[in-house]
């Protein structure tokens, strides 16, 4: 492989990066020469990878996560690392250690979160694509608030393998980009099976988008266009699904009973598996030390006081809480019932349609500050977590703007379809071009 | 046999499989003769982002003991996590088995203090990482910190929990010793290797409260831990007080078993299926798996093939490596060996074995297997046979150049000396019968003791059969030596 | 409903340091968070979870592990090889 350097030194006005790489080696391949952003929950081998908290400043991975790997074979720069919500517990990436990023939108907003970094990177013209994470809709919520195309990939179809894991039964590395193009482009690279993620896939994507929905069947699920639902939002995702139907596509109504239960199954079980991976922050074999002069749980407590931000620390409290004994049954047993339920509900209704179309927030982006009770904040990513409980692609594509922001359409689809939402994606993409 | 007092014992053993590699990652399990975290990856040292993969092998191990044990493979388990924070454990939280074990029910059976079989029925066996390793450090003056090392974290363990059927500390040990064979005759297992077995003790007096011995890391600690619990326990009921349910630490040099405070007890655990693995469904495999020979088979086998007594061959087959030796000792002339064979190496070569702390590696076999040829042809006492036997296992033990069995039995002229053999002399030399040549010395040199026994005093005669062993270096033969002393005093009397 | 002890006792098993001023703060938000993960009362049945892909291994072959730098580059405090922990006891 011939080895170059990529100059990268971008006017970040907006913190979307937490290091930049300025002299960046890349090679041949697919990607030869993009430059690359990549989420700072994702390892990079020499690079410092701290998941925008205190807890792991300093700490260099001695080794690349498995898509990033792959991106260092396809020839891409890896410039830098972005800034993103504590652990990916956030919406709006302001929950991060280092600073909240701006949307390039709008700076007096939100970029969305937890990849809101990625999402400011790619919006803000200083990368042309960048890899992000969803765990419940954080790769979709941020291209949805910043105007861009980003897709949560079918769960296993990208190896996890060096993302700092958060929720890993709900998480997935997908691409963002400009466009929908970009967005397959780099999930050509990092798609496909990986011996060192027992819950990855052999299911290489290859696929080059098509600009065709002649004959699909599209269900509308009436939940997407509920209560909490900005009716403006609401009536641009309308349009642009109408724009579909003028493509060639069929809609139909449907509905997703389980919703009811998908926010709480989420967050509860995001919360559980956190508690679990976050446990292992305790200062002995990376990030800031524990004091070896005291005693093991107080320095252990004590690490994790100072080094892990309020919302993490509330969500290791949540989890912990459901996963006790006596509240096991209650929280943990039932949501995974209820996931269940909305697996069922969403294989039932692609026994009918193709894809599920609505919007992909239920707002546009938030004016910074704006969120600050956490509940309120966890109730805007009900349409986004669905597709993260039941393992399917969703993609985020812009559809219009509200108010002057952008708003996203989220087409999801069939386990392993990805090409399916893709080529729904980018027929929209190229109509409205 | 039902009492007041009856002991109740259940045992938790881990024991480390032999595989090559860590259960969830590619480095080496043979870190022991290695400096602290050389065997080490992003994987078992727990860095974020890591993700196990199981190993096949592990698997296959847990699953032949399963089938060897008599268990029952369930058709779907999984792996769970265990939360708890410890510096040694790498994620924060062990990936264990919980709910959907690998295997349930089962029996092992070893002897009983009566003799006769007892059945231990077994209550599930699950596979498990172990963690790594913590060295205490520094005092109260300096400040203590402590140290680890990450190279054990990941060795595959699996766990063997039994019901409450043992009745006795003895018992208890049988059935780790009857359990240490099985797993060294699957091969799956090394006992030899340090700290490759760890044991948990639950342990009751009828109608009182159970406690939990943790950390007995040896054989014997299993047997010493419990006798100290029962002692205590009963010490504690004859005073009129209350057993508490709690969790105890054996303490290995002492032999004594302490409190370990409430914490423990209040251990919540918050166990769920580890996301990163998916389930097990290996129920199929078990018609796959052949089994060795077992002990118990071959306990039967040495009786019925080799004439062995039943306690002999209860020891020789009590060890894969023991069994394997005599075997290989007897193999040139079963029917001639067999017999002679098991008894010196059950009742003499373990106990000088043990009392050099050496194993039965170091032996020298075909040294080993002369040495019980020539005792069969006659030519050596008992006494001198395990002075060549010593002297064998000194060499061996010093990295001297080693003998062989005959040379020692010549260098040291252990010969029996009798009449007969005298003319037999290994390397054929012609001495004369030092037997005779003593007896008359002795005669000479102690007219007061011969005067003693023509006046009929028993003891004398004693005196003086000690008097010539002494002179013939213990080398003489008992029968004979009596025999010819008898004579000789005959003749002085005439 | 959590009381403040109640979420004081979490952060011990947790063994996550709280501040008794943020305890107020915490105990509020958990019982409107509770409240809502109440709506999984309602889910019926207690389907097991279905997962499919099933015996994934990999074989018994032994690969290289980190060298001991790597090892211990990013912890804060080594000594003879080990990584230096507080005391446990």
């Amino acid at each position: 492989m011939e080895a170059h350097e990529l100059s990268f030194e971008p006017d970040d006005r907006y913190n979307a990066f937490l290091a930049v790489c300025k002299k960046a080696p890349c090679g041949k391949g697919k990607l030869a020469g993009i430059a690359v952003a990549v989420k700072d929950n994702i390892s990079t081998k020499g690079i410092e990878t701290t998941c925008a908290s205190k807890i792991l400043k300093g700490y260099i991975p001695p080794y690349d996560a498995h898509a990033v790997e792959l991106l260092r074979h396809a020839g891409a720069a890896i410039v830098g690392k972005t800034n993103m919500d504590e652990f990916g517990m956030g919406t709006t990436t302001e929950n991060s250690a280092f600073g909240p990023t701006l949307n390039p939108c709008d700076t007096s907003r939100v970029p969305g979160g937890s990849s809101g970094g990625s999402a400011a990177a790619v919006a803000g013209n200083m990368v042309r694509m960048a890899l992000g994470t969803d765990t419940g809709g954080s790769i979709r919520c941020p291209a949805a608030f910043c105007g861009i195309v980003g897709l949560k990939p079918t769960y296993g179809r990208v190896s996890r393998y060096g993302l700092i894991a958060y929720a890993n039964s709900l998480e997935q590395i997908g691409p963002m980009g400009r466009t929908v193009s970009d967005v397959s482009t780099l999930l050509q690279v990092i798609a496909g099976k990986d011996r060192h993620d027992s819950t990855s896939y052999d299911r290489p994507y290859t696929h080059t988008p098509v600009a065709d929905v002649k004959g699909l069947k599209i269900g509308i699920p009436g939940e997407y266009f509920g209560g909490g639902v900005d009716p403006k939002v609401a009536g641009v995702v309308k349009t642009a699904i109408s724009r579909l139907e003028e493509l060639g596509a069929t809609t139909v109504p449907c509905s997703i009973p389980s919703m009811k239960f998908a926010l709480a199954a989420y967050y509860v079980t995001c919360t559980c598996e956190a508690s679990s991976n976050l446990a292992r922050f305790d200062g002995v074999r990376y990030g800031p030390a524990a004091d070896t002069k005291k005693s093991w749980h107080d320095a252990y407590k004590e690490v994790r006081k100072a080094g892990f931000g309020t919302e993490v620390r509330r969500r290791i409290m949540l989890g912990t809480f459901a996963l006790s004994s006596g509240y096991y049954g209650k929280y943990y047993t039932k949501a995974q019932v209820a996931r269940e339920n909305v697996k069922a509900d969403f294989a039932r209704l692609f026994s009918e349609v193709d894809l599920l179309a609505g919007p992909t927030m239920p707002t546009i982006a938030f004016r910074l500050k704006e969120k600050s009770d956490p509940l309120s904040m966890y109730l805007s990513d009900i349409l986004t977590v669905p597709a993260n409980l039941a393992g399917i692609p969703a993609i985020s594509v812009p559809c219009g703007k509200a108010d002057g922001m952008p708003v996203g359409l989220q087409i999801m689809g069939r386990p392993f379809e990805d090409e399916c939402v893709i080529d729904a994606a980018y027929a929209y993409e190229q109509a409205v071009k | 046999m039902m009492s007041e007092d009856q002991v109740i014992v259940g045992l938790e053993v881990h024991c480390q499989l032999d595989t090559k590699s860590k259960l969830f990652c590619g480095c080496s399990t043979d870190y022991r003769s290695d400096g602290p975290n050389t065997h080490v990856c992003p994987v078992c040292l727990g860095l974020p982002g890591a993700m196990p993969v199981l190993n096949k092998r592990s698997i296959e191990y847990a699953m032949k003991v399963a089938k060897a044990l008599n268990c029952t493979v369930l058709h779907e388990s999984e792996f769970s996590r265990k939360n708890y924070f410890y510096p040694d454990l790498n994620k924060a939280y062990q990936i264990t088995q919980y709910d959907k074990p690998l295997a349930e029910g089962g029996y092992l059976e070893i002897e009983s203090d009566e003799g006769g079989e007892r059945r231990i029925r077994l209550t599930r066996i699950h596979v498990e990482e172990d963690p790594g390793r913590l060295v205490h450090m520094g005092n109260a003056e300096r400040g203590k910190y402590s140290l680890v090392d990450y190279n054990r974290a990941g060795i595959p363990l699996i766990e063997i929990v039994s019901e409450p059927d043992m009745r006795s500390p003895k018992e208890a040990r049988k059935f780790l010793n009857k359990l240490r064979a099985t797993l060294e005759y699957l091969s799956v297992f090394d006992s030899e290797k340090e700290g490759s077995l760890r044991v948990d003790a639950n342990i009751s007096i009828k109608g009182n409260e159970r406690v939990e011995v943790k950390n007995i890391t040896s054989y014997k600690g299993v047997e010493k831990a419990l006798t100290f619990e029962v002692t205590r326990q009963k010490n504690l009921i004859r005073r009129g007080q209350r057993i508490e349910r709690e969790t105890r630490h054996f303490i290995e040099s002492t032999g004594i078993t302490q409190s370990s405070r409430s914490k423990e007890q209040e251990h919540d655990y918050r166990y769920f299926p580890e996301p990163d693995l998916r389930p097990l469904h290996v129920q199929s495999w078990m018609e796959g798996i052949v089994l060795p020979e077992l002990p118990d088979a071959r306990r039967e086998r040495f009786v019925a093939q080799y004439g062995c007594s039943l306690n002999h061959a209860r020891t020789l087959t009590g060890e894969l490596k023991l069994a394997n030796f005599f075997e290989h000792v007897v193999a040139a002339d079963p029917k001639g060996l067999s017999t002679l064979a098991a008894t010196w190496i059950a009742d003499t070569l373990i106990g000088e074995l043990n009392y050099r702390s050496m194993n039965l590696e170091s032996v020298d076999a075909p040294g080993f297997t002369e040495l019980i040829g020539i005792l069969k042809s006659g030519i050596l006492t008992d006494k001198s046979g395990i002075d060549v036997l010593r002297v064998m296992l000194d060499q061996r033990m010093n990295h001297q150049s080693c003998e062989t069995s005959a040379a020692i039995v010549d260098r040291l002229k252990l010969r029996k000396v009798t009449s007969v053999t005298l003319e037999k002399s290994l390397t054929y030399e012609i001495v004369p019968n030092p037997i005779l040549t003593a007896i008359t010395e002795v005669l000479t040199e102690q007219p007061g003791a011969v005067d003693d026994f023509m006046k009929g005093k028993k003891g004398a005669f004693n005196f003086l059969v000690g008097q010539v062993m002494k002179k013939t270096r213990g080398c003489a033969d008992p029968g004979e030596l009596n025999r010819m002393l008898v004579e000789a005093l005959k003749k002085k009397e005439v | 409903m959590v009381t403040e002890k109640d979420v004081e006792h979490i952060a011990e098993l947790a063994d996550i340091g709280i501040n008794t001023g943020e305890l107020g703060t915490f105990t509020h938000q958990f019982n409107a968070i509770l409240d809502y993960f109440d709506v999984l009362d309602q889910v019926k049945g207690d389907t097991t979870v279905t997962r499919d892909l099933t015996n994934i291994m990999r074989e018994d072959v032994v690969e290289p592990s980190l060298s001991r730098d790597e090892v211990l580059k990013n912890a804060a405090a080594q000594e003879d090889g080990f990584i230096k922990a507080p005391r446990v006891m």
